[in-house]
């Protein structure tokens, strides 16, 4: 339910005044684009110099304006209401349907006529017009903002992770430089060693951001050609051999014949996050189950760790933007918080999407959905299938 | 011979807190160390600290703050450093600059990181007073 509309009535004849009160007291717009319906209250002032007044204290949403009034006319109080801040909407009301009162109403801000005499019907038309044409208005404005706070947001939290590496390195530096941990070299080579740790990981947080950046801009040069999924994800499986064996978990991949077109990068983009996570996020002797399945209509790739898991409340914020879970579990684990949001982009490319089920200290399984039936020209970005022999 | 004055040091980014503890030890204080809010809070039951430094985004944007208003809770004559990394870079600001936000914010310092070992010296002696160790100038 939308807050009514605010309307004042200027106009120097009663009877008129009390028509469009009467007319819009049980009068409703049905707006579809916002999702509601607008209501109206009527105030009324009989002079220019009284509507001032009354929009000074409390400013009307549509103002219904007629032009021929007793002192100030209705131009000069639009010529007022230019100079001021009041986001109002006027409807002037013209005995005469006359051109250069129309057109100096226009220049000073008018938003429409209604020419006198007229029927409810008619005063109710104009409203509806001007009413849609605010809250559509408002709405764009509203979604505007919305997306200017989304975007500040999200390079607030970018500058907070850049900050922080760079603030333990110069730490360690200053405290190298100034040889402040004693005279035992191995503190120092401690100190150095953390400080490419940190290096590393704000290299590979660079490095989404790049690639986030690039899948969401539609920029992206695609090379859609049919793949063996399976047959991708041994080749991912397989470069991870020696991060596990050093994590002690073992991967393992079931599932063959998925066939579907697709970009190879961007399915290996896929893989990499997410069995990168599950041996990071796992335990010593842990396992990575990974599992190609298809449907009719689509190829499954499901990734089952036996790590730490997480709670439904964290696995809600999970694929947001810098969503990473804090906590005393994952602090010392490298991650750039955009992962499987990249993940959740790509799958949405194909249609798809992600999904994560876990239970704390069993493990999480995560499943993207890719749909097959890709239509190259509609996707943003794609490039015509090629032959590799050609290139 | 009084005991070492004791620093509780909570913060998420253990490079961080490693760096803290090396400098405050050196200057001869006793440093207990977490790594989240949660740590924090279990800390926080334990012996009562003279002084604590808290980061303010841990597992919430605001772990720092409720930590804050807890230890200060129970104990109000514990002063309290709260450092903060996002406010110079995009004006954000988390730093209460009204009288109603200082009402609630329990802190007595507020500093932006990254904090200079210099500057978290000097102020842990000032804000201690006369229960400051002399500032170690190795």
């Amino acid at each position: 339910m939308n807050s009514p509309l605010q309307v004042l009535v200027v106009d120097d004849e009663p009877g008129m005044r009390q028509g469009v009160k009467r007319a819009l007291r049980d009068f409703t717009v049905r707006l579809r684009e916002i999702n509601g319906d607008v209501h109206f209250e009527v105030a009324e002032a009989a002079t220019g110099e009284q509507a001032l007044e009354s929009i000074a204290s409390q400013a009307p949403d549509i103002l219904l304006l007629d032009h021929k009034l007793p002192g100030m006319s209705g131009l000069d109080v639009l010529g007022k209401l230019a100079d001021g801040e009041q986001d109002v909407l006027t409807v002037m009301i013209t005995a005469y349907a006359s051109l250069d009162t129309a057109v100096a109403a226009t220049k000073r801000g008018a938003y429409d006529f209604l020419a006198k005499p007229f029927t409810p019907d008619e005063l109710k038309g104009a409203v509806r017009k001007a009413a849609k044409h605010l809250l559509l208005q408002r709405e764009a404005r509203r979604l505007a903002q919305e997306k200017r706070q989304v975007r500040f947001q999200f390079l607030s939290v970018l500058a907070h992770e850049l900050k922080a590496p760079i603030g333990a390195i110069e730490g360690y530096l200053r405290i190298v430089l100034h040889r402040q941990a004693g005279s035992d070299q191995a503190t120092y080579d401690q100190m150095l060693d953390r400080s490419l740790f940190r290096l590393t990981a704000m290299r590979k947080l660079i490095q989404d951001l790049l690639d986030l950046t690039r899948i969401e801009s539609g920029q992206m040069k695609r090379e859609l050609v049919e793949l063996d999924v399976a047959a991708v994800a041994a080749e991912v499986v397989e470069s991870f051999a020696g991060q596990a064996s050093e994590a002690g978990v073992t991967v393992s991949l079931a599932g063959s014949g998925a066939v579907m077109t697709a970009d190879r990068q961007e399915l290996e983009i896929i893989l990499n996050n997410l069995i990168s996570n599950a041996i990071k996020y796992n335990r010593p002797d842990g396992r990575v189950d990974v599992q190609i399945g298809q449907s009719a209509a689509a190829v499954t790739l499901a990734v089952a760790d036996t790590g730490i898991g997480m709670s439904a409340e964290e696995i809600g914020k999970l694929f947001t933007e810098f969503g990473r879970i804090r906590n005393d579990k994952t602090r010392r684990i490298v991650g750039s918080g955009l992962g499987l949001s990249i993940v959740k982009k790509l799958a949405a490319l194909y249609d798809g999407d992600v999904a994560a089920t876990s239970q704390a200290d069993v493990g999480t399984t995560f499943t993207v959905t890719l749909g097959k039936s890709l239509v190259p020209g509609l996707v943003p970005g794609a490039t015509a299938v090629r032959s590799r022999a050609l290139e | 011979m009084n005991s070492k004055p004791r620093i509780l040091i909570v913060d998420d980014d253990e490079d961080i807190v490693s760096q803290l503890t090396l400098v405050l030890q050196a200057d001869g204080y006793e440093v207990q160390a977490g790594h989240s809010q949660r740590q924090g809070e279990e800390l926080l039951l334990g012996q009562k600290p003279d002084l604590a430094i808290l980061d303010l985004m841990m597992e919430q944007m605001d772990s720092g703050f409720v930590l804050a208003y807890h230890l200060k809770r129970v104990h109000g004559d514990v002063p309290v450093i709260l450092l903060t990394s996002v406010a110079a870079a995009t004006g954000l600001s988390f730093v209460p600059n009204d009288e109603d936000a200082k009402s609630w914010v329990k802190a007595d310092l507020i500093l932006d990181k990254p904090v200079r070992a210099e500057q978290i010296r000097a102020e842990v002696a000032r804000l201690l007073g006369d229960k400051a160790c002399a500032p170690n100038d190795s």
